[in-house]
């Protein structure tokens, strides 16, 4: 057996796009083949066709030498391909063990569960997978829900396990044992196909590197005959350089002003521990971190969507922390959240009523207790034109507006007042090239004009290349703020450690 | 976005199904109409059952019954004046996506309240008519707006489900009434009140009728004028007032709703009281238009049916004049054929028809040979 | 006042609303909302009696109340899971058909006369038990007792079998459900169906055991909302459901009761010198089922327990799931 998967000239399209061209993958028996590009460059679109979710319009693809039509997950798994995906597929409710037998046809009728809990805890061991069998998923952290999942295809007997960007989720510690795991399974005959867009990741885990851009496949490396800097310029298709034009002006007075702050999150666990931040007049402030570090919940303080324990949040002179979301609108706040759909517009209204929701309590909009229809129109129409928001009409609703439209509809409505403060949360996640890019470009705008910007992403490369300071956040506290030249030191925070080290060393000299 | 496909064994034809993009401006009300007419259709086989030997002779009897004659189309209207009413208040209530299923109770409470003013009494007997009727409206409004605000604060404090609640709440506002219908009002041991003094009647055309002829038998009463009127108010505050847009807005995405700074748990209690204050008007019209006193059946489950108006409305205020007349009518209809089930029966029929036609307005279908 | 009266007849008005709500959750816990539940149990009431008023089977009656509350449950899945109306709505209107149905066929049921009704059992050894015996083993209605049975079989299935793991999963999480290989729309089409047969049986319950006859809309009298509220009280939990029911039912019962006798606890019993006081009495219930609901949210809330997630969201495949 030559190969364990094969994929020969997939082409596969969606309207518009061409999301694969021509694709060539293989993986070997026993390596670990990461799959690396940038959002967008169809990654997760060819490992969906060997998954059985999306089919190819063309091409081949062949399962230890054998060829196959795989038409449905099912499909997929019959042949020992199987996927984790991004977005945990487990009912809350029930635990690891009956998230496993789910849809199988053993058990048939009486679950009998304390023996498919010791089977399952056979797996665990064989794989060096740790989670409690009789644990419902709702108790579990996201790494140990990894595992669930992961646990899920061995079961049903996978060798080949694709995995679609797993550390995004995972704390630091967490990713190293997922890489642990990962090993031991290869040393046992499984074959992984590693999704990333990390370099670093890549380099640690993978045998082997098939780079996608736009589509195609562009490089095929062996990861202890390449370096990052390599691998990057393949990856984007131009020298990587990490910097953008800057402003050289000097940042003004602190418009933004956190200050010890401490808060829980849904579950009534701490969240955030003290965080202290300034953002000044024509600063773009970065907070870098692994998800669920606190940054949302951090967001959500800062928009009064949240109350904190402790602590304030001020914009100039006004406070807001504790009141309610109106007094931060009213500070002159914008707020670009994370959930486009689920918070920052309402779906089954027209574009006409989602960019008015914040400026219908004001002129011209608001004309005593009626809103102006005429007005509002204007008012729309001209940030449709101004932003380019492609739809059929106002009268159009947004839930059928594409991704980067939407956020271009989100901006446009917080941007327009020339907010003091913007708070914009992960504002490129999902977008393709060119939306980011008109992202990027507004916020620069947006610090020219003097607003101060806190800037919330996991992209560091965006972080870097757009921020004047970063600060990165662990298990919600500040591990530390640094500019473009101490950018070294960002990885090492996002693990929990602090920066600069002076504190750390005083005491130790104390201590001798 | 993805079209399904349906294969059907044997069948050499597949069906598709893709989500619209948009709607053409004629096609709501064509899928409407056709899903009626269907209905009717199809009613007439279960009439059949029913022993109704001639389904469609039955229909065109009872359509020129009711249509025939300014008293039918009177008698419509009249019917259809408390079902504009409480359909208006449940399309307040559900553009927030609140589901009030207790316009029932709150037009029992509206009615109660309405008549407390004239039994008390609050407003003395003798009182003329413009001091009685805006008095009962009044009330009417308060009493209902009040039963309206118990699931409302109980939604917006505690977050209890608010279709329970006022569910609960229609059968204490009947054994409320009934506790003043049977005990402290009752007119000789009946279960009734005394009648209204005539100042608190809301009046009716055929009261006119010494001085216009053709008025004669037509019971339309002032009721009916506070329909429309409500419903211009009502689209006024949900279409065109801030507060209105709040609503929408927090009936379509609630997250959103705060994010925009709006005060949500205010505009659930408001929301409520407001749907509740128009059921308890309703309630108010019904016994000051047509039975002019308090008793214990005023409502032939009014409530519920507005909550199906307001929804077949698509809780547009103006539609909901249109769809109470067909809803009237329907009633009307029913008590033509003389049996109590047949008119509740055929309704059911014609929700479902249009409940599923809306399939066809989110959906394009296509069939193609394979 | 004889409290073992009123419980006993508290325990068979009880199983009424325990078959209802038991049914409901099973309903409930696939993700669909059927508020037709009045309805339903209005058509099993009127189907069993005419069954049995013309071929004198109450067996038969119990099989046709089952079947058409069964397939009215249908029509309610069908246009909730494969058109995806809305659920209340759908609810509703399946109200309508469903009293519209049984009022016209019922129509003459009314003055049937005596027929025969389902068998009353004493059990003979549970009945000797003290004080739980007289009330829950000594001649009451068959039903009564596959009613003990019915709430903890069904939570058994619920928690310890392969199908009720896949119903928890589609009401859950349906789309975990489906890429898993689990078939969402046959389940939820599956305990729709079956939540109406148990509505059936409910109204079974009331016109062939309960208090027999057929009494137009009033044979209910509103008993499926309140089934309706248990289920919600009963946070989904069948053997939660099955309290509920028991403890409503004796409260009904002890509310009527209340009124007759001229002493209460040694005083002059109020309601019987005021008998316009009994209003206030009836109202009882209603309100009670609305404190328990507020207290019951609460610890709900504490102890993150909570509706089924995807209840009343129409599934479709291919959209992100919840």
């Amino acid at each position: 057996m030559k190969f364990a998967v094969e994929m020969r000239g997939i082409t596969k399209r969606f309207p518009g796009v061409i999301a694969n061209d021509q694709v060539d993958f293989d993986l070997r028996p026993g390596e670990i083949h990461a799959l690396l590009g940038e959002n967008g460059a169809g990654k997760s679109t060819l490992m969906n066709v060997l998954a059985g979710l999306y089919q190819a319009e063309d091409g081949e693809i062949y399962i230890h030498d054998r060829p196959v039509t795989l038409k449905t997950p099912r499909d997929a798994i019959d042949n020992g391909v199987g996927m984790v995906h991004q977005h945990f597929m487990l009912v809350p409710s029930l635990s690891v063990t009956e998230n496993i037998l789910l849809g199988l046809d053993q058990p048939s009728f009486f679950l009998r569960l304390p023996e498919y809990h010791q089977q399952i805890a056979l797996l665990e061991e064989r794989f060096g997978l740790k989670v409690a069998p009789e644990a419902k998923i709702w108790q579990l952290s996201v790494g140990e829900q990894q595992r669930v999942e992961i646990l899920k295809m061995l079961y049903r007997g996978a060798d080949v396990l694709i995995m679609d960007e797993p550390t995004a989720v995972l704390a630091p510690s967490e990713v190293d044992e997922l890489f642990d795991t990962l090993r031991s399974m290869t040393e046992q005959g499984k074959s992984i196909i590693f999704i990333s867009h990390k370099l670093h990741e890549v380099m640690t885990i993978s045998d082997r590197i098939t780079v996608l851009r736009k589509g195609k496949k562009v490089g095929e490396l062996v990861t202890k005959e390449t370096s990052r800097g390599e691998l990057a310029e393949s990856m984007v298709g131009r020298r990587v350089l990490f910097s953008v034009a800057k402003s050289i002006k000097e940042h003004g007075a602190a418009k933004l002003m956190i200050n010890d702050v401490h808060a829980v999150n849904d579950r009534g666990v701490k969240a955030l521990n003290g965080v202290s931040l300034n953002v000044h007049e024509g600063e773009i402030v970065g907070i870098a971190g692994v998800a669920g570090n606190g940054q949302s919940e951090l967001a959500e303080v800062i928009t009064g969507l949240r109350s904190c324990i402790s602590g304030t949040v001020q914009v100039d002179e006004c406070q807001i922390s504790n009141r309610s979301p109106k007094c931060a609108i009213d500070a002159q706040l914008a707020h670009i959240p994370m959930d486009r759909t689920g918070v920052g517009t309402a779906p089954s209204m027209n574009i006409t009523d989602n960019l008015i929701m914040k400026s219908y309590r004001s002129k011209p909009v608001s004309k005593g207790w009626s809103i102006d229809q005429r007005e509002s129109v204007k008012f729309a129409q001209q940030l449709k034109d101004d932003y380019q928001i492609i739809a059929p009409s106002l009268d159009t609703h947004v839930r059928l507006l594409s991704g980067g439209n939407l956020q271009r509809l989100i901006l446009a409505r917080e941007t327009t007042s020339d907010p003091q403060v913007l708070l914009a949360v992960h504002p490129t996640r999902g977008l393709d090239v060119g939306a980011i890019e008109g992202v990027h470009r507004l916020l620069l705008e947006q610090r020219d004009a003097g607003a101060a910007i806190l800037l919330v992403s996991e992209e560091l490369d965006e972080l870097l290349s757009l921020c004047d300071r970063v600060a990165v956040i662990y298990e919600g506290e500040i591990m530390g703020i640094v500019d473009e030249s101490e950018a070294d030191q960002i990885g090492l925070m996002m693990t929990g450690q602090r920066y600069p080290l002076e504190d750390i060393f005083s005491e130790g000299l104390d201590a001798s | 976005m993805q079209a399904e496909s349906v294969k059907r064994r044997g069948i050499p034809v597949r069906i598709f199904t893709e989500p619209r993009i948009d709607v053409p401006k004629w096609l709501p009300i064509t899928v409407s109409v056709g899903a009626i007419v269907l209905a009717l259709l199809a009613s007439t086989l279960v009439l059949r059952f029913a022993g109704e030997s001639h389904p469609f002779r039955a229909y065109s009897s009872i359509a020129k019954e009711l249509f025939g004659s300014w008293g039918g189309i009177s008698d419509i209207l009249v019917q259809a004046t408390p079902l504009i009413l409480v359909g208006l208040a449940c399309s307040v209530a559900f553009s927030m996506r609140l589901w009030n299923i207790g316009a029932e109770g709150q037009f029992f409470i509206g009615a109660f309240a309405a008549s407390a003013i004239v039994l008390t009494p609050i407003v003395p007997p003798d009182a003329p008519r413009w001091v009685f009727l805006p008095v009962m409206l009044l009330a009417g409004f308060i009493g209902g707006a009040l039963w309206g605000f118990v699931p409302g604060f109980l939604k917006a404090k505690f977050n209890i489900n608010e279709v329970i609640t006022t569910l609960m709440l229609n059968y204490i506002a009947v054994e409320w009434n009934n506790y003043f219908i049977f005990g402290v009002w009752s007119e000789g041991g009946f279960q009734m009140s005394p009648r209204f003094p005539k100042a608190a009647w809301l009046p009716r055309l055929a009261d006119y009728a010494r001085e216009i002829p053709q008025f004669s038998g037509i019971t339309i009463h002032l009721g009916l004028l506070i329909g429309p009127i409500a419903a211009i108010i009502v689209w006024y505050i949900i279409y065109r007032s801030r507060w209105g847009y709040e609503i929408r807005l927090a009936g379509d995405n609630p997250k959103a709703a705060r994010y925009a700074g709006t005060p949500i748990v205010r505009n659930i209690i408001l929301a409520m009281m407001l749907s509740g204050g128009l059921a308890g008007i309703a309630g108010m019209a019904q016994i000051g238009g047509v039975v002019r006193r308090l008793q214990g059946s005023i409502s032939p489950g009014y409530g519920f049916t507005g909550i199906i108006i307001a929804w077949l409305a698509k809780l547009n205020p103006f539609v909901v004049i249109i769809v109470s007349i067909l809803f009237g009518t329907l009633t009307l209809a029913g008590r033509e054929i003389g049996r109590a089930g047949l008119s509740m029966l055929i309704q059911g029929i014609i929700l479902f028809a249009l409940i599923a036609s809306e399939f066809l307005l989110r959906y394009r279908v296509r069939i193609e040979r394979v | 006042m004889d409290w073992i009266v009123i419980l006993h007849a508290g325990i068979a008005s009880g199983t009424v609303l325990l078959y209802a709500t038991v049914g409901e959750v099973l309903t409930e816990r696939s993700g669909i909302l059927n508020l037709g539940v009045e309805g339903m149990m209005l058509m099993g009431a009127m189907g069993a009696y005419w069954m049995v008023v013309n071929y004198g089977n109450p067996w038969l009656g119990l099989l046709v109340a089952m079947l058409l509350a069964g397939l009215l449950a249908l029509l309610h899945g069908l246009v909730s899971i494969h058109l995806q109306a809305d659920q209340v709505v759908s609810g509703l209107s399946l109200t309508f058909l469903a009293t519209g149905l049984s009022l016209v066929f019922g129509e003459g049921l009314s003055k049937a006369g005596a027929v025969a009704l389902l068998p009353r059992i004493t059990i003979p050894l549970l009945s000797q038990i003290p004080l739980i015996g007289p009330i829950m083993f000594t001649n009451q209605s068959i039903m009564v007792y596959l009613g003990y049975l019915l709430a903890p079989a069904v939570w058994y299935f619920i928690n310890y079998t392969r199908p009720g793991m896949h119903l928890k999963a589609v009401g859950e999480y349906p789309a975990a459900a489906d890429t898993m290989g689990v078939n969402v729309y046959r389940v939820r089409y599956q305990y729709t169906f079956i939540g109406g047969m148990l509505a059936g049986l409910a109204g079974a319950t009331i016109s062939l055991a309960v208090s027999p006859g057929w009494f137009s809309h009033l044979t209910t009298s509103g008993q499926g909302w309140i089934a309706i509220g248990l289920t919600i009280f009963a946070q989904w939990d069948p053997l939660r459901a099955a309290g509920g029911s028991f403890a409503f039912g004796a409260l009904r019962r002890l509310i009527l009761d209340l009124q007759g006798p001229t002493t209460l606890l040694g005083l002059r019993n109020p309601f019987f010198y005021n008998p316009y006081w009994g209003f206030f009495l009836k109202m009882i219930p209603y309100a009670f089922t609305i404190v328990v609901l507020a207290v019951g949210s609460r610890e709900a809330v504490r102890k993150r327990l909570g509706a089924p997630a995807a209840l009343g969201i129409p599934y479709q495949r291919g959209q992100r799931g919840l």
